[in-house]
Order: C-alpha cells, then structure tokens, then sequence
C-alpha cells in the first residue's frame, strides 16, 4: 500500500522535477500540483491553530518560526511590491500549525512522535502535528517546498504530505577528542542536521587524544587531559548550549564516554586509573586501559557518571566499550593476581565483561539507559535486555549484517554505523555507496528487524577539525539521513542525485560549506572569506 | 635542455659550493631540531642555526633596503611584501595582549634587504628567474640578498617562518645563516575553474597560500567540457553561451587581477586552453567549431572534439590565441592535447574523405597531431612556448624541440619520463600528484615520498625534467572544498619540488608539516589538520 503511493510520488516527481526535487528527505506520501500560490515575505507569517496545544510563548516553535522566516525570505529587502486590493486564493500568507500533545519545555526522546500533516491548498497552508518535533519536520519540509521564481517572487504549489520517520534513531556522531571543534561548528553541525531531519547529536566527546569534557566533579581532568585547558575545552555552559540548541532542533544529545579503553586522556587528571603497563617486572611508564581490578576505579565512575547523569538529560548515555587491548594488562602483575583471584584465567574477555557490567550497574542504578559499541556483544557481556548494540565494525568478527542478525536474534536492539564511517573518504561520487545501505538487508524475523531502531553517520576526527568538517559531511551525511527517514522504496539513485544536487544549493543559500556532488554549479556559491 | 639552457640563473659559485655541502647542513639541522622551534616548510638548501636567540618587538622592528640594494622604496612589489610579512609575523600581537617589554638579551630591530642586480622590480615572473637568496640573522640588524626580488619574496617567507612566540609571548627568533635556492625551477598547482567555477577570491587565497609553500606557477586550467567561464574580448559569445552564468566567469579585469596578485608573490600564470578534446563548452558559443558526431549517414546532434579538417578552425584559432598571448604575459600557455576521443572523427564522413585525402588511413593518431602540429605552429608564431599533456608526445610523429611535456598518467610515469626526455623534451611531472584522488589517511606522504628524477636516463635526461605540478582537478571540488583539500597536502609536493633531493625523512617531515599547517591556519588557510592533534590558534578559522 504504501509501495503503491510512493510510486505515484515517484512518478509525481518526475513530472515535475523542476519543483519537488529540493525536498530532501523524500517524506513518506506526497501529492503536488501544478496550482501555485504566491507568498509575500513581508506579510507572510506562522501562526498557531486556536485548538492547538502549543500557543504562543512555546519556545520550541516561536524560535523555529524565527529560523525558517530568515531560511526562507533572509536576504531578501522587504521593500517588496505590496499585494494590491484583495486577497486572492492565489496567495498564501499564513502557514497555520496545529500541535495536538503539549510538550513544548520537554526533551526529545527515542519515543517522540515526529509525525506531521502538511496541506497547502486553496482552503489552507496548515501543518499539522502530533508534538512539537513533528511541527519541526513539517516546518523543515514546507520551507523546502518554498520555490523563487526567476523573477524573485516565492511560490509553493499545491502540495499534500502525510511524512512519518521510518526510524526512531537517526544520528550524526562528532568526534570532539582527536581534533577539538569549537563551540559554533557544534551549533552549526546541529543546524544542518535538521535540515536533514536528524534527530540524534552523538557526542564523542573525550577519547585517548585529549578530555575537552570540563568536569565540575573532576575538573583536573581537562586540566591535565585536554589540548589547552584555556581553549580547548567544553564548559558546562557550553554543554547547556549545545543541549538547549539541539532540543530546540528536535536533537536528542547522546553523550558518549568510552571506557575501558580510549581513555590515555583521563589519566592524568586522575592518577591511579589507568593500567600501569609492564615492561617485564617494572612498570615500563605507559598506561593502558581503566584499571578494572581496583575499587577505587568504581568509586571514581560512580561519582563521574552521576555527574554525566544529570548534565546529560536524554535516557540515554553511551559507554563505549569498544577496542579494549588486553597486552597492557596481561602484563600486568596486580591485575594477572586479580584475574587469578576472579578465576578468570587468561580470558581477559571475562575481565573487560567484568567491568562494563559493574559500569552499567551504576549508570542504570541512576536511571539511565545505554549504548554500546558491538564489542561489549561480542565479548558476551552480559548486559540488560534493554540495552542498544551499536554496530560499527564492517567486516570482522563478521559482515556487519550479520551482525545485526546477531544482534537482534539475541533480543537486542541494534544501531546500525558500520557502512556509514564518513571519515572514510575515497575519490567519487561514494554518497552512492552509503544511499544504497538498507539497514534490514539481514536474514531475520519481523521481530528482529523491529528491533534495528536506527543507524548513524560517523564522522571520527583522526583528520577532520573545523577546517574540513562541514565540506566533508555535507551533503554526504544527507544519503544517511534519507535512509533513515524515508520509505524503504526511495532507492533510486537518479531521483536520488536531482534531489541532493538541488538540496546541497540550497544548504549552500542557506550558508552551510557543503561541498559538490559532481560537476556543475549553484545559483548561489559559497563566498570565501 | 633548451630551457635549462636559455638564461638560466647560473647560481653564483658560492651557491654551489654550499649545495654541495647542503645535505650535510640540512642533517645538522635536522638534529638540531631538538629546538621544537625550526619548523621551515619547505627546508632551505643549507640551514645554520645557534642557540642564541634575538627578540623582536612589534613596534621596534621593520623592513628596510639595504644602501647597496638595487631596489628601493620605490619597488611596490617589495613594498607590499613588507607590509604582507610584517602582517604574518606580528599579525597575532593584537590578538595576544603579551607583554611587551623584551626580556634581556638581543633585539633584532631590522631585515635589511639587498637586491644585488636588475631587481625585475616590474616584470613578471620567468621560468628562468632566480629564486635564490641568502639570509642571514644576527642583531640587531638582520640581513637578506638576493640577485632578484623573486629570491626576497622565497627569502622573506622563510624568515618569517624563522619566528616564534616563545613561553611568554615574546616574538624570537634564533641566531641563523640561510642560503636557499629551489631544486626545480617549475613548482606548480593545477586548479580547474570549468568543472566548477572558482571565485577569484579563491583563487587569490590559493595563490596565498602557494607564496607559504613557494610554489611559483598556477596552472590555470581555466576551460573544459562542462564551462567556459574565460571572458573572450575577441570571442564574447564563447563564456556568454558556454559558461555555468553571467556570474561563473572571469572578466578581463578578473583575470588582470589575478596575474598581477600572482605577480606580487612571485607565481606565474600558466593558462591552459585545452584542445582539441575537452572543449565542449566551446561550442556553444562558437557554431561550427566542433565535430558533428554522426549516427551512420546522419549526425546525430552530438559534438565531439574541435573540428580539425575545416580552415575556419585555424582562423578561429589563430585569433583566439592571440588575444590569449597578449591577456596572459607568460611565456608559455598550456595548449592540452590531452584524451581525444577518436569515435566521434571516425563518425564524420568529411573527416573520414580528409583522412583519405592526407593519407592518414585509418590512424587518427595522425589527425590528431596534424591539428596539434598546426596549434602548436601557430603558438611559436606569438613567439610563446607550449606545454602539452604527454599524449600529444605519445601519439605524434614528430613535435617542435622545446615543447614541455606534462606527465599525468599514473601507470608507468616513470617509463614515459625516460622516453620523453630520451627524445629531448622538458618534463613537468604531475603523474603522482593528483590530488583530487583522495584516500582515508595521511596520502601526504606518498606524495612525499617520489622523487622526480627517479627515472631512469643519463644525466642530461634528468635535467630535462623543469619541475612538476599538483593537481587539483574539478569534478569534485569547489570553493567549498579547495582549500581542505589542497593544503596541506600540496606542501608535500612543494617541499618535493623545492628542497635538496636529501631532504626527505618522513618523521622530520611530520613534525615540521604539523606545525607548518598551523602557520597557515594562523595566516588565514583553512589547511587541514595532517593528523591528531591542535594548533595554538584554530580558534580564529
């Protein structure tokens, strides 16, 4: 049923490719005509239903209005030609939004309803939402349906949508260690993600290379861990930033802190943590993973993880867990006594399993839910039922759709990374390769595939900072976002590349870096500085 | 040879002498890199530093010319230079509130600058010019000589490399003796404004950039197939038809500015107008220009290469170029020649009665030099020197002495190195140089790492070969992404193409390379980062 519909969008737009084709993602129904309707930018306005459950005063929406008001009609004078006489049905000066649930103070959860109603016909330009996040989508949408003629004056067809999500998680992560980002390139990053309906701003904020995270609880540990504890760090309020910047977006902050390994930057802001490795029977100076046999290590986590707890305030938190190297502490002395003593043997698997599970043990005891990275299921950890399995390894221990046979059959929910490491560049055209992902091309039952409740672009930032991010994920990063939101037939690679060589001017209009697709040109370039 | 040959700067005998000890002084610097402070991109010939440092003070320092010197304050060229370096240097001082009282020890106060002949204070830039200099640092009064004011600009960026802000602010700099001339005089970078347009003020950071790196020719790879953004005075109708818009293209003013930006950092302009493949945008604006492809008896509607059988091409042609020899004043102008497709001739009846006609048969290897033999004829008319792609070399019988043959196919480089310059042509090498073909990781290294002249050919051979260009290529990129993607990449090449054929420890490289793209990110280029890491001032991007 729903095949049938899209097919007639489909065929919709390419009837009319001219109009639609900025529409990126392609929502989930879609009906157009040829009837178009002028809008006057400077009469033009948003306004709430009388019925609606967000009124006037709901941040969430007034700031958005905001936004789109300057997305649509910023650059241009409003010295524009006045409508003369009466109105005629031809003209739409009012975008009616109707919000159903109240909820405009809350944060978006893996749970929200992004659902929306756009109709824009002779009778109304009306939107319409179960919450405050579908409102975002639609108003996202109808600004891409906003077309300017040669002549300078806005018009929006007829235009019916009905647009839902296909998954609930739909996620950007940025790697904040490896090369420290500033401030604006987060909120910049924030803002193209919803332009793409991303919903999931995964912060990777500390690893080996250096701890930009400014801990009230422990604040030598961007003291001594970060780059420049001047400069190179997060404050709390920047954290309060980002956060308060995505919900307004409808962006869920994930806030990573990868334990046992990756973290030669914690060290030395708390002494004691890291595994002291050997070099025969003497400590050879270098340090290796959490140290997982002291109490003290648990006593440390469990005030920093409350700390990370009420500062972070979606459900969920993700731990990490990933590339744990087991050779600094087979060296080890005191951790092959405690291996002894836990009757582990040379399994060190079992150790790295006993600490993630004392670490999720105190993180849910605070209420949280969690994601690991796919080793943490690999390494048969036991972990509770509820908790999400990111998968990011393509090939080994097995392909990554295996995987998430694995993954799901064992009654896990899944998250799907692997083919969409951006920071992988090769020469071309790869947007291609990362479309065409299906991200439940595994065997399995409905079950199972119910559980996969998303996936997410991965930018790491070995060699990516400020001067190269926004050009390298964008509009890459948009091939994951469409298949992720959109309907499971939107597949075809040449609809595809009208839409996101079309969507990429208009990310360059609305100022965002992104770089080409292939050959050509926009109507607006970017302007260097 | 015969450019080697042709007024070529005969390095003063000192100059040599000291080239001969130059390995040995570029590893006693290496060494002395325990000082984290000596980070010069690209390493000169032959580096002295001491221990002893001198201190400068924003308001207390400035550039002079020396009583001796040929130039003067009236030589804008330098005048700007000193303003640009000035500028690079202490351009930071507003932003750092430091101290300004110098702690005890010696003031540098002055680089005095001394030009020795003709300065070519007003000249543009030659394949021939000489790009050497000597610098030598001490207080309070530092000096700087040259032949040339091309050798001030390469010896104004390496002094200006020389500073740093150490613990307390303070700008030093260490006691040094620099003597510095490049290894290959042609160090180029190849931007492609036809598959997507360029705004000049790209260009003009690009070539900002290439004066950090001493790169000194902008291959300007300004039309192709899918633009023509080159505002013809002779030809208005080409860029009206067969640019992107009225706003993708470079009006004549646009292209004065260009040169003469490239002009005042010692960088030439090589234009390339590649045919007689690569030129579909030409055919928009000029009817009759290009092959009508046919589809049996009949034409298909398609167009392929330039039309090489009609006379009125090589009147086009011949007036075209001329315009082109005069707008652009270097003395070479890349003609192409590069991937004809023959499907196309073989398709066209007329053609197929010319080649008949001339005997050609079935070989339209022949066609094609027949139309590059009249180009190339037509350029040495002008009095201007061609470069062409190596196909033109590859597929022709015979080719005038002195065309330059780029190198650009991947596969056997090396090989087709020995042949062409084992027939006695020059050699610009680009072939390991693509650096639109990106990767995951530090590719800089692989750039690095080739040498020029690892070929194999007698001596005489290896001096054939002028120097070599990276190549950013269009299809991908953009004002976007040219900057990230080009620096600090192209340094590598540019370290390659300048410094002593020694100088090539990948480690040393790496350190001097990290802090090197932390210069130009201070100077306003967003260069990449090369790995993990930070730079003091990335916050200013």
């Amino acid at each position: 049923m729903v095949g049938s519909t899209l097919r007639f969008s489909l065929l919709l737009a390419a009837a009319f490719a001219e109009r639609a084709t900025a529409l990126w993602p392609w929502p989930q129904y879609i009906q157009t005509s040829e009837r178009r309707y002028t809008i006057f930018p400077h009469s033009f306005q948003f306004q709430y239903h009388v019925s609606s459950a967000a009124q006037v005063g709901c941040s969430v929406l007034d700031e958005a209005f905001q936004r789109y008001r300057d997305l649509l009609f910023g650059s241009v004078s409003f010295h524009f030609p006045q409508p003369m006489g009466k109105r005629h049905t031809s003209e739409k000066n009012l975008l009616v939004i109707l919000v159903i649930t109240p909820g405009c103070d809350q944060f978006p959860s893996l749970e929200s309803v992004e659902n929306y109603t756009l109709t824009v016909n002779d009778e109304q330009c009306f939107l319409l939402s179960e919450t405050v996040w579908g409102a975002l989508r639609g108003l996202e949408t109808f600004s891409q349906l906003v077309q300017r003629s040669p002549e300078g004056t806005f018009y929006i067809n007829k235009t019916e949508i009905e647009d839902f999500p296909r998954f609930p998680h739909r996620g950007l992560l940025l790697d904040t260690s490896r090369h420290y980002l500033p401030l604006a390139s987060i909120l910049d990053t924030l803002d193209v993600m919803a332009y793409n309906k991303f919903n999931v701003f995964h912060w990777h904020l500390v690893d080996d290379s250096s701890f930009p995270y400014e801990s009230f609880t422990f604040p030598d540990l961007t003291k001594k861990g970060s780059y420049n504890p001047a400069t190179h760090i997060y404050t709390a309020q920047d954290v309060k930033e980002v956060i308060e910047y995505a919900r307004l977006r409808g962006i869920r902050v994930l806030a990573e802190f990868d334990t046992p390994g990756h973290t030669l930057s914690w060290g030395p802001g708390v002494p004691g943590l890291l595994t002291p490795c050997y070099s025969g029977s003497h400590p050879s100076g270098t340090f290796g993973p959490v140290n997982p046999a002291l109490n003290n290590t648990y006593e440390f986590m469990s005030t920093f993880f409350l700390e990370i707890s009420s500062v972070f305030p979606d459900f969920y938190l993700h731990l990490g867990g990933d590339e744990v190297d087991f050779t600094c502490w087979k060296s080890n002395p005191d951790i092959q006594a405690f291996m002894k003593k836990k009757g582990f043997g040379e399994d060190f698997k079992k150790l790295e399993s006993f600490y993630i599970q004392t670490l999720l043990d105190i993180v849910s005891a605070y209420g949280k839910g969690y994601v690991v990275w796919q080793e943490v299921f690999d390494n048969k950890v036991k972990v509770q039922p509820d908790t999400v399995i990111q998968v990011w390894r393509e090939e080994m221990p097995v392909r990554y759709m295996k995987e998430m046979e694995l993954v799901t059959s064992a009654g896990f929910r899944a998250l799907l990374s692997a083919p969409w490491y951006l920071n992988h560049i090769t020469y071309g055209p790869d947007w291609k390769k990362i479309y065409v992902v299906e991200p439940l091309a595994f065997e399995g039952s409905p079950e199972q595939k119910a559980l996969v409740i998303g996936g997410e672009a991965c930018m790491w930032g070995e060699y990516v900072d400020s001067t190269n991010l926004v050009p390298r994920l964008w509009p890459r990063a948009g091939a994951v976002a469409e298949r992720l939101w959109s309907n499971k037939t939107v597949t075809d690679l040449d609809f595809a590349y009208k839409r996101l060589a079309h969507f990429r001017c208009e990310l360059l209009r609305r100022g965002v870096q992104a770089q080409p697709l292939s050959v050509g040109y926009c109507d607006v370039e970017f302007e260097q500085t | 040879m015969e450019h080697r040959g042709l007024g070529w700067p005969r390095l003063p005998r000192l100059l040599e002498l000291l080239a001969a000890l130059a390995v040995q002084a570029v590893r006693a610097s290496a060494v002395a890199a325990a000082s984290p402070d000596l980070c010069l991109w690209p390493m000169p010939l032959s580096v002295q530093t001491t221990p002893r440092v001198l201190h400068l003070s924003p308001d207390n320092f400035f550039f002079s010319h020396s009583s001796t010197s040929k130039a003067g304050p009236s030589c804008s060229l330098l005048q700007e230079a000193f303003r640009r370096y000035y500028d690079y240097i202490f351009g930071f001082y507003k932003w750092h509130h430091g101290s300004a009282d110098l702690r005890v020890g010696v003031e540098l106060q002055q680089l005095q600058v001394s030009v020795i002949l003709d300065p070519e204070c007003d000249t543009f830039p030659k394949i021939s010019s000489d790009e050497s200099y000597t610098l030598l640092v001490k207080g309070p009064v530092a000096s700087l000589t040259a032949n040339r004011v091309w050798g001030v600009l390469r010896g104004l960026e390496t002094f200006s490399q020389l500073i740093y802000q150490d613990f307390y602010g303070t700008f030093t700099v260490n006691e040094s003796n620099i003597v510095d001339s490049p290894r290959f005089p042609h160090r180029g970078i190849l931007i492609d404004t036809s598959r997507h347009f360029l705004s000049v003020k790209s260009i003009f950071k690009t070539l900002d950039a290439m004066a950090f790196n001493k790169f000194n020719v902008l291959h300007w790879h300004i039309v192709d197939d899918q633009s023509f953004p080159y505002q013809s005075v002779t030809f208005p109708g080409l860029s009206k038809k067969g640019s992107y818009s009225s706003s993708h293209v470079y009006t004549p003013n646009d292209v004065r500015m260009v040169i003469e930006y490239a002009r005042l950092r010692g960088i030439r302009i090589v234009p390339e107008f590649d045919s007689p493949g690569h030129t579909q945008s030409w055919g928009e604006g000029q009817k009759d220009l290009l092959t009508p492809c046919y589809n049996g008896k009949e034409p298909s509607g398609a167009f392929g290469p330039i039309n090489p059988i009609w006379n009125t091409t090589y009147s086009f042609l011949s007036k075209f170029f001329k315009e082109i020899s005069t707008v652009f004043p270097d003395e070479f102008i890349h003609l192409g020649g590069d991937e004809v497709d023959f499907d196309c001739w073989a398709s066209n009846p007329e053609i197929q009665d010319f080649m008949r006609d001339k005997g050609f048969g079935r070989n339209f290897k022949k066609l094609e030099s027949f139309y590059m033999q009249a180009v190339l004829d037509m350029i040495s008319a002008i009095n201007k020197n061609s470069i062409v792609w190596q196909e033109v070399f590859d597929d022709a019988s015979k080719l005038m002495p002195g065309t330059v043959i780029q190198v650009w196919k991947a596969e056997d480089y090396t090989q087709e190195q020995s042949k062409v310059t084992e027939a006695g042509f020059p050699v610009i090498l680009s072939a390991p140089w693509y650096l639109d073909w990106i990767s995951y990781g530090q590719d800089w290294k692989r750039y690095y790492a080739v040498d020029p002249l690892s070929f194999e050919g007698s001596q005489e051979q290896k001096k054939l070969v002028i120097g070599g260009e990276a190549c950013l290529w269009g299809e991908y990129v953009d004002a976007t992404n040219l900057t990230p993607r080009l620096w600090p990449r192209a340094s590598a090449v540019g370290e390659r193409l300048w410094s002593h054929k020694d100088v090539r420890s990948l480690e040393d490289a790496y350190r001097r390379l990290t802090i090197h793209r932390c210069r130009m990110l201070r100077r306003g280029i967003a260069a990449e980062p090369v790995f993990t890491g930070y730079c003091d001032h990335e916050d200013r991007m």
